[in-house]
């Protein structure tokens, strides 16, 4: 019996759909505080004077504090990944002392010994600020003119990042034809439905700090809690409850996380303090934000040369934890794609700007990547006057099983693009949608295709490659593997999972690996108590890197608990054999042994083989000698309405190729999740400033995230091209959606306006954008005045 | 997001309601489905010390028809609005637009008196009241007073309502002859409110032209407004496609010192917007009419 592969229903799901899931939000602990964050409500100015005094008389406020009261406790938050020696790293004080950058930058915090109390109280604290003019825009910063964020980064210049595999110069030399286009990536908000939230407890008798806290990553979160602060890292213990969601957002040690920390351990109790959604549009980490200038070469034929990208990546007011690795490494090396592209340039421009701080979003770098190199395939294709697939399948990578190097330097793992797009052409009638098309445009009707043939990189990483690219950290996995005298299995897995159901697809593996019954598996995450070490989850890992290292304790159980058997039954280990839970002396099936009672034996050990260390279980770390790259093809179909612009989704068809695959329904779950995460961004999402800082599309009142309705049924479907990065043959699924969504969307709107001379559109593709492409090519109604 | 300290009071009874906002005056807020006053106390825009619910008073929910045409409870919720029969039959473009308005929870809460009362400037509900001719009824503890639709939005999230007024009722008039009645929107992606809404009634006589037509656009500018010169355009035309567009192109015409700009739309945008709409609404009344 093997549940590898089966639509098993998530074990995780009862309790939290009925309520009984533990967030942060719902820990309490007796005498516990609250804390309220007041926050800058201007982008950019010095702090001339902060009054806390009616603050702390208001009734039941407990403490008030402000940056200047406790600077050097709370230290300056890190960032993880150092791309060089010249990159910025400016002070980033997690309570500001002399100046605020962004609005939400914290300024004190008030505990109280009720929530309201302390709200209350906070909107007492007096701050007298000298306002200083802001820049927002990552191009306008580094005029000569703008405002300085950092004394430390003249220019607002975090960083520059080249890259340069084979020669642009030749490529455009050789070509007939170059495209250029200026593409803009927008600023979003990861919008978890669970906003971030922290308990703090210290322990005055034993030093030690418990903190609960909604993050992804809780080792981490410790590790970097241990640095800034100094607490010993022995002393500190993290946990990550239920996480309702992340997307990248809570992969960063964070201000409130080191603030709570402290202020616990400064009034020796314990302190919660749970985000505000409108504080978590301004103290959360964005998304995005690139402004790129592109180029593409080429042939007439429809051979492409090479590209050339300029990316002015706007990091927001501090480098947050990963934020260097987002728009340099994650971005710069994925240019190639699925293409045999001889010629790679890229060069990224970090900026300051007095916006909140970016940083990894679902699919970090690599959307932004494949939106900007999916578009130029499309503008190069429309600009020779050939058909977007025609150009797409004669530049693909041929299918290979061992490797392939492209330009950029990496090494793919194993793919067949065009396996995934001639798929794609099975489920989805072009020829008949072309004709279609036609037709419709005859009508008056706006009918378009958008096609994206994509690569990623998951499995984040193997920690040596990691490193000599920056990493701060090691990016292995772990896993432990319990297995208890009566022969329930408990599991310690070092990825800390925030709805993607691990412990489903993890307790899958256990039992079909031990067969042990689901229900009789426990997986254990997100308490550095629990687990020994975990990097965490992010970088669609969690299967490909932590599901290795389980697989691993696993082979390491069953390999320990044969001998035992062996040893019982009183045969040489090579004549038993294991399958479905019972080890069998070959060819003797009434001489069997169960699993379950060679446990209680490894426990009860008063006739283990000599020597044998009683006890059964095993730990395991896997550090993989690549990343994975999954890939696929995502079809869109759009219809734009001419009266009014406005763009409707009518289907979308997936592709997506992400090895074996241990839970379909769980795989589709993420694909169906990413993909709606990137047609949000295509269509409606926008994290709007204005040119003080301040942010307009401050709630979801103004931020338009996508809605069901908005949306069609997703017709997904999958190619299996195994990975051997991984025992298991897995690749990442977690991130593809939202990789390939955002061009096939957009080049579907390009496409369907493409008789009027349309080569570009922005996203988001919003109906007052393609109603002004409308006007401006007269074929806007007629009755606009 | 936590609200000041309020007084909460739950009277179950029109008169102890009026007694209290009487005695409390502009300290007090009337609570109604919370769906709009909610959110701004949470975000500290407005800090009432006292709140009256109105939700305990069963008689402000009713709905009924007669002769003269529909009473509507100031409580009735867009949920009860969007299914009720009554209104489907005499007034469709309120079970047509209260459909519309935001989502499931909101519309179990939202009621069409809140609504009103707050006349949001992208709010669906201000827009039909206008179109069907509606009447508010607001009562005091010493007496009540009808006050039409035409002179109930004053300005941006200012009604006609006098503090110590309870709206207890809408009345919308019976529709006399082949009338019909729409409401067409075009929605904000984020809030899912108004960018441009058009509520049209449009009533034919015998030989097929327009005896009586009032719209009303939403979302456009600062509160709902009648488009009145679209209305004379097509007042006794016979409605043929062509009439209706050039009516319609008119339907933002009154507001072009007044046009809303931001994020979402320009008011340049929001003015052509509103012409398309209104062109939809109108075609759905005539169609309903005829
Ligand atoms: C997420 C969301 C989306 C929304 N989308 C839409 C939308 O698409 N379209 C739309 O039209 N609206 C929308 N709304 C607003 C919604 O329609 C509100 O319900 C409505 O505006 C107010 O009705 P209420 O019953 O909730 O009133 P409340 O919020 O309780 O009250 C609103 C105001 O009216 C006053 N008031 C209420 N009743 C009376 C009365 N009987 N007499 C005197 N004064 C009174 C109150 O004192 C208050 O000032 C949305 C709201 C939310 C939260």
């Amino acid at each position: 019996m093997t549940l590898v592969g089966e639509s098993v229903k998530r074990i995780e799901d009862p309790r939290l759909i009925t309520g009984k899931g533990t967030y942060v939000a719902d820990v309490t602990l007796p005498g516990m505080l609250y804390m309220t964050v007041v926050r800058s409500p201007h982008g950019h100015a010095n702090i001339k004077n902060i009054d806390v005094s009616a603050a702390t008389s208001y009734p039941g406020v407990v403490a008030a504090f402000t940056g200047a009261d406790i600077a050097e406790q709370l230290g300056s938050l890190p960032v993880g990944w150092v791309l060089d020696e010249d990159m910025k790293q400016p002070p980033h004080p997690p309570l500001a002392v002399d100046k605020v950058r962004i609005v939400g930058d914290a300024v004190a915090v008030v505990v109280a010994e009720t929530n309201a109390a302390s709200v209350e109280a906070a909107e007492l604290v007096d701050v007298d600020y000298e306002v200083l003019p802001a820049v927002t825009d990552a191009v306008k910063a580094q005029a000569s003119d703008a405002p300085q964020l950092h004394e430390e980064a003249p220019g607002n210049l975090a960083f520059t990042w080249e890259i340069e595999g084979g020669s642009w110069d030749e490529a455009v030399k050789n070509a007939d034809v170059v495209v250029k286009e200026k593409i803009v990536n927008q600023r979003l908000i990861p919008n978890a439905i669970e906003t971030r939230g922290v308990v703090a407890d210290y322990n005055p008798g034993t030093d030690q700090i418990t903190m609960w806290t909604s993050t992804q990553i809780p080792h981490l979160i410790r590790l970097l809690f241990t640095l800034v602060t100094g607490h010993p890292e022995s002393k500190v213990r993290i946990i990550a409850p239920e996480v309702g969601g992340a997307f990248g957002s809570k992969l960063f040690l964070y201000a409130e996380e080191v603030i709570a920390g402290i202020v616990a351990k400064q009034i020796g109790k314990p302190v919660k303090w749970i985000e505000t959604r409108q504080e978590n549009y301004l103290a959360t980490a964005h998304g995005r934000d690139h402004i790129a200038f592109a180029e593409m070469a080429g042939n007439k034929d429809g051979e492409i040369l090479g590209i050339n990208v300029v990316v002015n990546a706007n990091m927001g007011a501090y480098l947050s934890t990963f934020a260097p690795l987002v728009p340099t490494i994650l971005f710069g090396i994925m240019l190639a794609g699925v293409y045999k592209m001889p010629n790679v340039k890229c060069k990224v421009l970090g900026v300051f700007t007095n916006t909140t701080p970016t940083d990894a979003y679902r699919g970090a770098g690599r959307p932004e990547a494949t939106f900007l190199l999916e578009r130029m395939v499309d503008r190069f294709a429309q600009e020779i006057g050939r058909d977007p697939v025609v150009v797409r399948r004669k530049n693909m990578i041929n299918a290979f099983r061992n490797g392939y190097e492209v330009p950029t330097g990496v090494m793919y793992d194993t793919g067949n693009f065009k396996g995934a797009l001639n798929k794609a052409l099975e489920n989805f009638d072009y020829q008949g949608f072309r004709k279609e098309q036609r037709e419709a445009r005859r009508n008056g009707k706006l009918l378009g295709v958008g096609w994206s043939t994509y690569i990623e990189i998951t499995g984040m990483a193997p920690s040596a490659v990691a490193a000599s690219l920056g990493a701060g950290a090691g990016l292995w996995e772990s896993s432990t593997v319990r297995v208890h005298p009566t022969g329930s299995v408990s599991v310690y897995a070092g990825t800390a999972p925030s709805g993607q159901g691990h412990e489903t697809s993890f307790a899958q593996m256990v039992s079909s690996e031990l067969g042990v019954p689901m229900e009789n598996i426990e997986v254990h995450h997100g308490d550095t108590d629990k687990q020994q070490f975990g990097t965490g989850t992010f970088g669609s890992r969690s299967l490909a890197v932590g599901g290795a290292a389980l697989h691993m304790s696993l082979a390491k159980v069953v390999a320990k608990a044969k001998t035992i058997a062996a040893h019982q039954m009183g045969v040489p280990e090579k004549q038993v054999e294991y399958s479905n839970g019972t080890f069998i002396v070959e060819d003797i099936p009434e001489r069997s042994l169960a699993f379950g009672d060679v446990a209680l034996e490894a426990y009860l050990a008063k006739d283990l083989p000599p020597g044998m260390e009683p006890g059964l279980e095993a730990t395991s770390f896997f550090d993989p000698d690549n990343f994975t790259w999954p890939f696929g093809a995502h079809v869109a179909i759009v219809e734009i309405d001419p009266d009014t612009g406005d763009v409707q989704l009518k289907r979308y068809l997936a592709v997506d190729d992400v090895g074996n695959v241990m839970n379909p329904m769980i795989v589709d779950g993420m694909i169906h999740g990413g993909v709606v995460q990137g047609i949000g961004q295509a269509l409606w999402e926008n994290a709007v400033y204005d040119d003080d800082g301040q942010l307009l599309s401050g709630s979801m009142l103004d931020y338009a995230l996508p809605n069901a309705k908005n949306l069609p049924f997703f017709e997904t479907d999958r190619t299996v091209t195994p990975t051997k990065v991984n025992p298991l043959g897995a690749k990442g699924a977690g991130e593809a959606g939202t990789i390939a969504a955002c061009p096939a969307i957009v080049n579907a709107c390009v496409d369907a306006l493409k008789h009027l001379g349309v080569t570009h559109i922005d996203m988001p593709v919003t109906s007052e954008k393609v109603w002004r492409i409308l006007d401006e090519k007269g074929k806007a109604h007629p009755r606009r005045k | 997001m936590v609200t000041n300290n309020f007084e909460y009071f739950a009277p179950e009874s029109f008169d102890e309601a009026a007694q209290l906002l009487a005695k409390y005056r502009d300290t007090a807020k009337i609570l109604a489905g919370g769906q709009s006053l909610l959110p701004i106390m949470k975000l500290r825009l407005a800090a009432p010390e006292v709140l009256i619910d109105l939700s305990h008073v069963p008689e402000l929910s009713e709905i009924s028809s007669n002769g003269d045409g529909l009473t509507i409870g100031s409580m009735a919720t867009y949920y009860e609005l969007s299914q009720s029969a009554v209104v489907q039959k005499a007034a469709p473009a309120i079970a047509e637009a209260a459909g519309q308005v935001a989502d499931v929870q909101v519309r179990n809460r939202g009621t069409i008196g809140g609504s009103l009362s707050h006349s949001d400037p992208a709010g669906d509900m201000p827009a039909v009241f206008l179109a069907l001719n509606g009447a508010a009824v607001a009562r005091t503890r010493r007496g009540t007073r009808e006050i039409a639709s035409d002179r109930f939005f004053v300005d941006l999230l200012t009604t006609a309502l006098r503090p110590t007024e309870i709206m207890t009722q809408i009345k919308i008039p019976v529709a006399t002859g082949k009338t019909g009645s729409a409401y067409s929107k075009f929605e904000n992606k984020a809030s899912h409110y108004a960018i441009a809404g058009v509520a049209a009634q449009v009533t034919l006589g015998s030989d097929g032209t327009v005896t009586a037509a009032r719209v009303a656009v939403t979302g456009v500018s600062s509160k709902s407004t009648r488009a009145k010169r679209t209305e004379r355009i097509l007042i006794g035309k016979e409605p043929t496609a062509s009439v209706i567009r050039r009516a319609s192109d008119r339907a933002a015409a009154e507001l072009q010192d007044d046009l809303t700009e931001d994020i979402h739309a320009s008011g340049e945008y929001r003015s052509y917007l509103a012409t398309v709409i209104a062109e939809r609404a109108i075609t759905a009344a005539v169609e309903r009419a005829r």
